[in-house]
């Protein structure tokens, strides 16, 4: 992850990219969370 | 002098008050020295490190602690949460004696401590962070009051006055939320001002809301550690009603816990997005926090779960001690171990014994109060006049 950006657009476009498959990967994980929790409640 | 009290029987020479006497009184030679000889004479701190432990731990930490107060009664009367009634007053009562210390905490630390009103009377500085937090811990410390005063009304017997406390207990959960979104927040954004003493991995521009979002969770952690010490040693002043709810409120605020742990996990690691420090975790530094994210966010998170899923109370309360743990490194790390990172180390801060002694001592303060106020008011149980008010 050590790359060299040239310009605020190239480190900006890198992070926000990064940013946004994070925040998707989180908002599955989440819900699978969810599930895992109250898995028991329904018992 | 008796060796027993009247009352009880029992021998006033515990362990307990032994070793809390001790602190005290080894606590007033100390603020003697600090009152006589100055910050200097008991502190290690210097202009490189102007916030010790005073800081970092009486007051960041004691402020997250104590917000167990606004959580609860936020779940309870404005969430309508009414099964998690009975933590009400403990929690408060837990956050009111944090903030009473935070500020006589406060007292010890500012080279002037007489000038605390200024900011209210003689200049609002109005764009300060400093003035903020001021203003709201000043304003919640008397919300607190205010919420907690029922009980001690109860107990000294005055009616009138206790239901018009009653009356405004909507009113002062809503200033109560208000008060501490702002200042739990802005401890946080109190270090926005220092992008090159704090270390990249810990410093963010989401610091604020970082302080915020673990004040839940320490807030949530402290009501449940509270409890379980409440339930081993106050076992006798509950009534039934507490002792019933005391596994659902364990539950409740376990699943809550998780959850928010959960979205701090995920914010904490958005955080090392948005500033590209990948690259730092492979550093001592990045180990170390690696070590409070994994093992203070992430863990208690999962055990959390898992204590919920199984319904295993006893791993819920230990969790919330690991994560009030966390909470205590998180705001240390913040305020004096990634600050000023790049000084060599003769440079660095560490405590001195006396500063270390005054914070147990106040927190030895703190656990007298609860102690007097629970064995004494209606904390744990609902007083017999009062049953069917609720």
């Amino acid at each position: 992850m050590g790359d060299v950006f040239l310009t605020l657009q190239d480190f900006m476009t890198f992070t926000k990219g990064v940013t946004y498959l994070i925040m998707v990967a989180a908002l599955c994980g989440i819900g699978l969370f969810w599930r895992f929790l109250n898995a028991r409640d329904d018992d | 002098m008796s060796d027993h009290t009247a009352e009880t029987g029992k021998s006033v020479f515990t362990l307990f008050n032994l070793v809390a006497g001790i602190i005290v009184v080894m606590g007033l030679i100390l603020t003697f020295l600090r009152f006589t000889g100055g910050l200097s004479t008991v502190t290690n701190l210097s202009d490189y490190n102007p916030w010790g432990i005073w800081i970092g731990f009486d007051l960041l930490t004691g402020v997250a602690l104590a917000a167990g107060g606004y959580v609860t009664s936020a779940a309870v009367y404005i969430f309508g949460m009414k099964k998690y009634h009975s933590a009400v007053r403990p929690a408060v009562l837990t956050g009111f004696l944090g903030y009473a210390l935070v500020v006589l905490a406060l007292n010890y630390d500012v080279g002037r401590p007489w000038r605390l009103p200024y900011p209210f009377i003689m200049q609002q500085g109005t764009t300060s962070l400093l003035f903020e937090v001021a203003a709201c811990v000043a304003l919640y410390l008397s919300v607190l009051f205010l919420e907690y005063s029922p009980a001690a009304l109860e107990w000294l017997g005055l009616k009138r006055a206790r239901n018009l406390a009653i009356k405004l207990t909507m009113a002062l959960t809503f200033f109560g939320v208000i008060l501490s979104t702002l200042h739990q927040s802005s401890l946080g954004a109190l270090y926005l001002i220092a992008p090159s003493k704090l270390h990249p991995l810990w410093y963010s521009t989401y610091l604020p809301v970082y302080f915020f979002v673990s004040s839940i969770i320490a807030g949530i952690s402290m009501v449940l550690f509270e409890s379980t010490l409440s339930h081993r040693y106050f076992k006798d002043k509950m009534s039934r009603t507490y002792l019933d709810e005391h596994n659902p409120v364990t539950l409740g605020f376990g699943k809550a816990a998780s959850y928010v742990l959960a979205g701090y996990f995920i914010i904490k690691i958005i955080g090392i997005s948005v500033d590209n420090n990948w690259h730092l975790l492979g550093t001592g530094y990045g180990v170390w926090f690696l070590v409070e994210l994994l093992g203070f966010v992430a863990l208690p998170c999962f055990l959390y779960a898992v204590g919920v899923r199984e319904k295993n109370l006893l791993l819920i309360r230990c969790t919330a001690v690991w994560t009030v743990l966390g909470v205590v490194l998180n705001r240390l790390n913040v305020s004096l171990i990634a600050f000023n990172y790049h000084l060599p180390s003769t440079e660095r801060y560490v405590p001195h014994w006396m500063e270390v002694g005054i914070t147990l001592f106040i927190v030895t303060l703190g656990v007298l109060a609860f102690r007097f106020i629970v064995t004494r008011m209606p904390i744990f149980y609902e007083h017999p006049d009062y049953e069917d008010a609720h």
